[in-house]
């Protein structure tokens, strides 16, 4: 059997939203290359229970990529830094014997701590609520041929559809802005003919939506392209302002 | 218990539309007056609250993830069938009907099945005016392809990731919705039990998963959209969420449960790695298409490296025992292919639990590229995980557990025999018989949700008349203590092992004796072994925090109780289940190697009834009568 690796965890930990945190440190041993990340945290959280010691609380359900969400910013990166990975599919064979890893939650002021390394981040959910779909009723739909979209603009936006909404967009940003995510819905809807009627009124409601929660402004530093999951492209910021000033010059 | 499935009379084409005539209506102003809980915003629950809204019903969603748009639908892969025939190569209404009965092993209910067939065409118009982008043809048109042993192309799909863009599909649709305050939206918050006053479902008793609070909602009917049971398996391609909770507890309070035996084991799943493994990944069945299945002929071969032995010490176990359909031989099937071989001794990888899926011929006639763009997420989702890189090595897969076809019984109103019950999507049984079709659950759980329970809803309103109660009156109190006295013994017990120690051992049990292949002797292992290992859990359980707060491992701990329980059940209408169908093989029964099924005494559904702690739940049926089809052995030689 492959000896397990030796590592060294320094967590964040926090009661609640209310309370101050702090960084405590665990020893995780013997930890096999083939565990995810999360599976390692698991094995940790076993070990603190049976001492009676409270589990670090975090955020997964699917542990496959594609839910969004998991959230745990490693050694000061989103995600832990493999390229297009979230942390449940970050595997340990990633890191060396006597490592130290320094685990943090999203941090960001639309997504206070909730506890531990988990965050609240409804924020996202109201900007879909503002104006990230398309206005159809159930039932009365044209025939999904009736129009044709060009592979192009559906492979685009497809592109953009991709994002999970975990947020390490804004983890990432030095101003915690949330335009990665929200330019993502606004071009995936605004790319196919059944969004682009609303387009103006969606790109103006998010927008406004954005800003309300707190949200911090885009100043194209790229890091939250470089630590998207889904490889979600800046060129979706473009196109939003671009959609966004057209929105604006017609008053709408 | 009587169990009235309500399958309108007339010719098996006209029943949908016929009930939707008889159906009687709830007029737009008064609809406003009725509340609906849905718990579950997957494709079924989320389609269904956003629907339900729309027509002017007040509805409340719940979640137990932090957004609805999480729910495990959005993991599935390869896509969603439809009978529109575009690709016109012979597909049809009826076509897409029979093959979901024959996938079925003639175990689903037939008037349910057909309605499927013909709501599946409106599902995709549904979705494309949403915004969904589905692949696309050069011309502009929807593309489709070939899946899951189908012999038309009726599967439409985004990328690998058409659960996803499904899922955003119906989170927009219910986003709107709460936008403009028809829903209220509940994330974070776990249903615990099922409230049922004067014999009505009228609500249900949930925790708050932030602060610990337990408290009641009522309404005039309770929609489960909760997904399926998987994880009583502990491994399985299913979010680690995933729960028996809300149907089982509505199975304690009243609702039969339906054939909980037919679980569905999907053949291509990345290999066990270790002990701490916390789930199985799924590689979708799409690669099917291309990749061929192999396991060495000489046991001595198994630990030498693939690309070294020879064509001619090869076996690729699907072509040479299913010819016409090969490597798309449908998953029950390609599943037990694999377990025999390894039985056998011939598998491959760490403890030989694996065969090869090859793509070598495909990359040599297809060219890397081509491959790479069909497949490639895939192809970097497994070396993520296993290291290894599936373009200069074959992949390595097992099957695991992936789907779960029994569920709550529902009539065909997709009503439970619990009136105000309605249970739609993975939850209940109707569709799938003993095996699902590849691409049929996504299908399916729009389908009740978009086009089926916002007709039939209507109607129990009409009908029965029923008042609405307040969410303190004392049927809601009582369920709300008897919520926090298990919390509290839950986190009383201190004992020495976490309740994921248990469920590892629950799995274990219920992966051996009752997976792939269930005789009478393991079955009966396991209803020895279950019970005991639920004792020893109220025993000696360890879970930690405490009740008023964020507490994962009390949440876990309650959803590993009810599988301690639904175990049992599971196993036993397993035991009883004299025959093998589909999903469900049992080793006294079968004809070289493949199923035997009984028709005589077995084409019918089993449903369970509660009866009280510590007894025998009672067996109910559901005689099937095929109008239609005629019950075929299902065979893909
Ligand atoms: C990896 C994978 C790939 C798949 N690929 C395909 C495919 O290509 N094609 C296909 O047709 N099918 C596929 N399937 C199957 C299909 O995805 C599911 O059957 C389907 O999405 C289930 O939808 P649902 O709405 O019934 O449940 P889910 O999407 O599982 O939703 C359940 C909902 O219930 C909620 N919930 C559960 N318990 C509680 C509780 N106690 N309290 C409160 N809320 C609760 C959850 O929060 C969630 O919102 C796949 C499945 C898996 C696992
Ligand atoms: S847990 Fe779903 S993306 Fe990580």
């Amino acid at each position: 059997m492959e000896k397990g690796m030796n590592l060294t965890l320094i967590v964040w930990r926090q009661k609640d939203a209310k309370s101050a945190g702090s960084f405590a440190t665990y020893a995780a041993r013997n930890v096999s290359p083939d565990m995810s990340f999360l599976e390692m945290l698991d094995v940790v959280n076993e070990g603190l229970a049976l001492r009676g010691e409270e589990p670090i609380a975090f955020d997964s359900d699917c542990r496959e990529g594609i839910c969004g969400t998991c959230s745990c910013v490693i050694n000061g990166v989103a995600h832990g830094g493999q390229k297009a990975t979230t942390a449940c599919q970050l595997h340990m064979r990633k890191f060396r014997d006597g490592d130290t890893l320094t685990i943090e939650p999203w941090r960001a002021k639309a997504f206070p701590v909730v506890k531990d390394l988990v965050v609240d981040r409804s924020s996202f959910d109201r900007i879909i609520q503002a104006g990230g779909f398309v206005s159809v009723r159930t039932g009365g739909t044209p025939d999904g041929n009736a129009i044709p979209v060009s592979k192009e603009d559906s492979d685009l936006a497809m592109d953009a559809a991709q994002c999970i909404g975990c947020g390490a967009c804004v983890a990432a940003c030095k101003n915690a802005s949330a335009m990665l995510f929200v330019s993502a819905k606004v071009s995936h809807l605004g790319l196919l003919p059944q969004g682009k009627v609303e387009q103006d009124w969606r790109v103006l409601n998010m927008v406004k939506q954005m800003d309300a929660e707190g949200f911090g402004a885009c100043t194209v530093t790229g890091s939250c392209e470089a630590v998207c999951p889904k490889e979600i492209t800046l060129d979706n910021i473009a196109r939003m302002n671009r959609d966004y000033g057209v929105a604006t010059a017609k008053g709408k | 218990m009587k169990l009235d499935s309500k399958i309108p009379s007339g010719p098996l084409g006209q029943k949908w539309d016929k009930h939707k005539f008889d159906l009687k209506l709830i007029s737009p102003a008064n609809k406003r007056k009725f509340e609906v809980i849905v718990v579950g915003s997957g494709l079924a629950g989320g389609s269904a609250a956003a629907t339900l809204a729309e027509l002017g019903y007040s509805v409340k969603s719940f979640c137990y993830q932090d957004s609805p748009r999480r729910a495990h639908s959005i993991a599935a892969q390869g896509g969603i069938n439809a009978a529109k025939n575009y690709q016109n190569d012979g597909d049809s209404v009826q076509r897409l009907f029979y093959d979901t009965i024959k996938g079925g092993d003639f175990r689903a209910r037939e008037a349910n099945v057909h309605r499927l067939a013909q709501v599946s065409v409106s599902i995709i118009d549904q979705c494309v005016a949403q915004g969904v982008p589905f692949a696309r043809e050069y011309g502009g048109l929807l593309d489709n392809r070939s899946f899951g042993g189908a012999q038309v192309s009726r599967t439409f799909y985004a990328r690998g990731q058409t659960g996803q863009q499904l899922m955003l599909g119906a989170y927009q649709a219910l986003s709107r919705q709460i936008g403009l305050g028809t829903v209220k939206m509940y994330p974070r918050t776990e249903m615990l039990d099922l409230v049922v006053v004067d014999g009505h479902a009228k609500g249900i008793v949930v925790r708050d998963m932030v602060t610990g609070e337990i408290s009641s909602h009522a309404a005039d009917a309770v929609v489960l959209a909760t997904g399926g049971y998987g994880p009583v398996f502990y491994l399985s391609t299913n979010a680690v969420g995933c729960n028996v909770t809300g149907t089982f507890r509505a199975f304690k309070k009243g609702a039969a449960f339906a054939n909980p035996c037919y679980t569905q084991i999907h053949p291509t799943c990345i290999p066990v790695s270790g002990d701490h493994q916390s789930k199985l990944t799924l590689m979708s069945e799409s690669l099917r298409n291309d990749g061929r299945v192999w396991v060495p002929k000489r046991k001595e071969d198994c630990a030498k490296s693939p690309g070294s032995i020879a064509e001619a010490d090869r076996d690729y176990i699907l072509e040479r025992k299913y010819p016409s359909f090969g490597n798309l031989a449908p998953r029950d099937i390609s599943s037990r292919a694999a377990k025999e071989v390894c039985d056998e001794g011939r598998g491959v990888g760490p403890g030989g639990l694996g065969v090869y899926l090859d793509f070598n011929d495909a990359i040599h006639r297809l060219g890397a590229a081509k491959i790479r763009e069909r497949y490639g997420n895939l192809f970097d989702m497994y070396e993520r995980i296993t290291g290894e890189n599936a373009y200069q090595q074959p992949m390595r897969i097992y099957p695991a557990v992936h789907y779960t076809m029994g569920g709550l019984w529902v009539d065909y109103n997709l009503m439970s025999n619990l009136p105000g019950l309605f249970v739609l999507g993975e939850a209940n049984f109707s569709d799938h018989g003993a095996n699902r079709l590849g691409a049929s659950a996504l299908m399916q759980g729009l389908a009740d949700g978009y086009f089926i329970l916002p007709y039939t809803i209507g109607h129990y309103f009409a009908s029965s008349k029923q008042t609405r109660p307040k969410a303190d009156d004392a049927e809601f109190r009582k369920v709300e203590e008897e919520v926090a006295a298990r919390t509290k013994r839950l986190l009383s017990i201190k004992g020495k092992k976490t309740p994921r120690a248990f469920h590892r051992e629950l799995g274990k049990l219920m992966w051996e004796n009752c997976g792939m292949a269930r005789s009478k002797a393991s079955l009966e292992l396991n209803l020895k072994r279950i019970p005991e290992l639920r004792e020893e859990f109220w025993n000696s359980v360890n879970v930690a925090g405490e009740a008023g707060d964020l507490n994962q491992t009390l949440e876990h701990a309650g959803r590993v109780a009810d599988f301690l329980e639904f175990g049992e059940l599971l196993c036993l209408d397993a035991l009883t289940r004299e025959e093998s169908a589909g999903g469900h093989f049992r080793v006294e029964h079968q004809e070289e190697g493949e199923c035997k099924r009984d028709d005589e005494n077995f084409a019918h559904v089993a449903a369970w009834e509660f009866q009280g702690e510590g007894k025998a739940p009672l067996r109910h049926t559901e005689p099937l009568v095929y109008e239609e089809v005629h019950m075929s052995t299902r065979s893909y030689k």
